[in-house]
């Protein structure tokens, strides 16, 4: 069942939806991939090569907004990002959630609190504040200011 | 045609510990549908860490559970440690690990209690809850706290075990172990508890792997994932011990697991204690001059499964993002393969299976004005809002559908 990976083999399969491979080490591999091609790449790595999904991360930065979706290979320690760059203005990527239910809460969260757009998510309602969030507010966004001090 | 009627489990509710809503939806006795309410909790933990500077960052993701107090800040040192490439001495190795496996011990034996609780079976629960005390004795003796024990900072830990406290450390342990051969032995035996716990919410293989679940849920499934031997940290590669699984995938496995897993923590800080003795005293820190631009994720086995940070450092003496998932978001999840299609007796023993922690699993929210979202609210609305509310709630609780 457990089947051995090889990045190289990655590489070469995914040729043209791979942007950039960072290795920091042998057990934390980055793979940006275009953000269209998600659903393939993510599909292989839990269909087929017997990954994981640990969680994904969202950040804010001056690039847009970036997903790293980290994938765990147990028993050999491995921890594999794909890593997606999102548009500043309108992002929106593909959800995994039909192909796994791992990612159903977490995808729901960043939509809640990134206001990331995942198509075709089953139910993209909000998770963790019971609906009664202020519409189109995104509390991690870093450009969200939190004030404080009530108004007079 | 089939009429269900909704049976509530919280927000806040005697079998529970930390508030959360469960809404079964029940055909007779049967449940046919669940669907839980989160968010009574939350802390905003992420956004406040990126406020925090790494040392103070320790205390705050202590603070995330009261169980497993050290499983976050192990996590968030392994994050940090992979940013800067530090490698910590020896003693501090097995000293993490020392901390790391007595409070599995503890989680272990509280968790054995409640499910007795559940169960309606509140000897266990009293036995196991005066079997845990030695344990948090234990740790007032080495850390000078029961809980929230303040050890971790990057580099090494904040205090040292002394070797002369060794003796009666291992002392302690033995009358540990002796307690909890009884109980082990009560429980694994009882033949209620057999009949209460065997085939009730069982997950499959195949919904773990669907479910991304970790811990001993996953590892009663027969998945033998564990974190402190897929990706050894700390002492873990340093002494021996064996990942315990179970096939069955039901509650009894899953207790199973559990108490077998107490052993193995018990293994580990005793082969950790010897390795102590070797080491010089005092040496357990390195020093550390600055936490460089990067990424770093951090793992940790806590009780409840694998503990994940995810750090991104832009060179500041704060995170510029820190992603926390604790294992209870995934266990929770699994609950609508384990609960559907039990009784509602049965339902109660399978929510608190995963041993679920709703304060891990809950980390983020303000409170903000309804319509603009500018403002926290002040204490006039902060009482609206809970009446507000609390009439839902109300609603809810008494609403039949067809």
């Amino acid at each position: 069942m457990v089947t051995e990976f090889n990045i190289e083999n990655l590489k070469k399969d995914f040729k043209s939806e791979i942007l950039e491979v960072t290795e920091k080490n042998p057990r934390r591999i980055i793979v940006t991939i275009k953000p269209a091609s998600i659903l393939k790449v993510a599909g292989f790595l839990y269909k087929e090569a017997g990954f994981r999904f640990i969680i994904a991360s969202a950040i804010h930065t001056k690039r847009g907004f970036e997903i790293h979706y980290h994938f765990s290979k147990d028993q050999s320690g491995l921890i594999l990002n794909l890593h997606v760059i999102l548009d500043r203005e309108n992002p929106q990527v593909e959800s995994l959630s039909n192909m796994f239910n791992a990612t159903n809460w977490i995808e729901r969260e960043m939509h809640e609190l990134f206001g990331i757009n995942f198509l075709n998510h089953p139910n993209q309602d909000k998770l963790i504040s019971e609906g009664n969030w202020a519409e189109g507010v995104y509390p991690y966004r870093k450009d969200f200011k939190s004030t404080t001090k009530e108004k007079e | 045609m089939s009429r269900k009627t909704l049976i509530p489990i919280g927000p806040y509710h005697p079998l529970q510990e930390e508030p959360e809503l469960f809404k079964l939806y029940c055909d007779g006795e049967i449940v046919k549908d669940i669907q839980w309410v989160t968010g009574y909790n939350h802390r905003s933990i992420e956004k406040l860490s990126e406020s925090k500077t790494y040392d103070q960052v320790f205390f705050l993701v202590e603070r995330i559970c009261g169980i497993c107090s050290t499983s976050h800040p192990f996590a968030f040192a392994n994050a940090v440690e992979e940013i800067a490439g530090i490698e910590v001495t020896d003693r501090a190795k097995y000293i993490r690990s020392i901390i790391g496996e007595l409070e599995r011990i503890h989680s272990h034996l509280l968790w054995v209690g409640l499910a007795g609780h559940f169960l309606g079976y509140n000897t266990v629960f009293m036995w196991a809850w005066k079997y845990r005390e030695p344990v948090l004795d234990l740790f007032e003796m080495i850390t000078g706290n029961r809980n929230s024990y303040a050890m971790f900072k990057v580099g090494g830990v904040r205090r040292d075990i002394e070797n002369s406290k060794i003796t009666s450390i291992r002392k302690i342990l033995s009358d540990v172990r002796k307690k909890a051969d009884l109980l082990t032995g009560a429980v694994m035996d009882d033949p209620v508890i057999h009949a209460r716990t065997k085939g009730v919410g069982v997950l499959t293989k195949q919904d773990v792997i669907d479910y991304g679940a970790v811990g001993p849920t996953a590892r009663a499934s027969g998945l033998p994932i564990d974190v402190r031997k897929d990706d050894p940290y700390a002492a873990y590669p340093l002494v021996n011990w064996k990942v315990i699984t179970a096939e069955a995938g039901d509650v009894f496995a899953k207790a199973q697991v559990r108490l077998l897993e107490m052993y193995e923590s018990m293994s580990i800080i005793e082969q950790c204690l010897k390795g102590l003795e070797k080491e010089k005293e005092g040496d357990m820190n390195i020093k550390v001059n600055e936490i460089p631009e990067g990424i770093g994720h951090g793992r940790a086995e806590a009780p409840r499964g694998e503990v994940f940070h995810f750090v991104v450092s832009d060179g500041s003496n704060s995170p510029a993002r820190h992603k926390i998932r604790a294992p209870s978001y995934v266990n929770i999840a699994t609950f609508k393969k384990s609960c559907i299609g039990q009784t509602i007796a049965d339902a109660t023993i399978t929510l608190a299976g995963v041993d679920p922690c709703y304060c891990c699993t809950e980390r983020m929210a303000i409170a903000y004005d309804f319509s603009t979202g500018e403002k926290i609210m002040n204490a006039k609305e902060m009482i609206d809002h809970s009446a507000r509310q609390t009439a839902g709630l109300r609603k809810t609780s008494t609403e039949c559908y067809e």
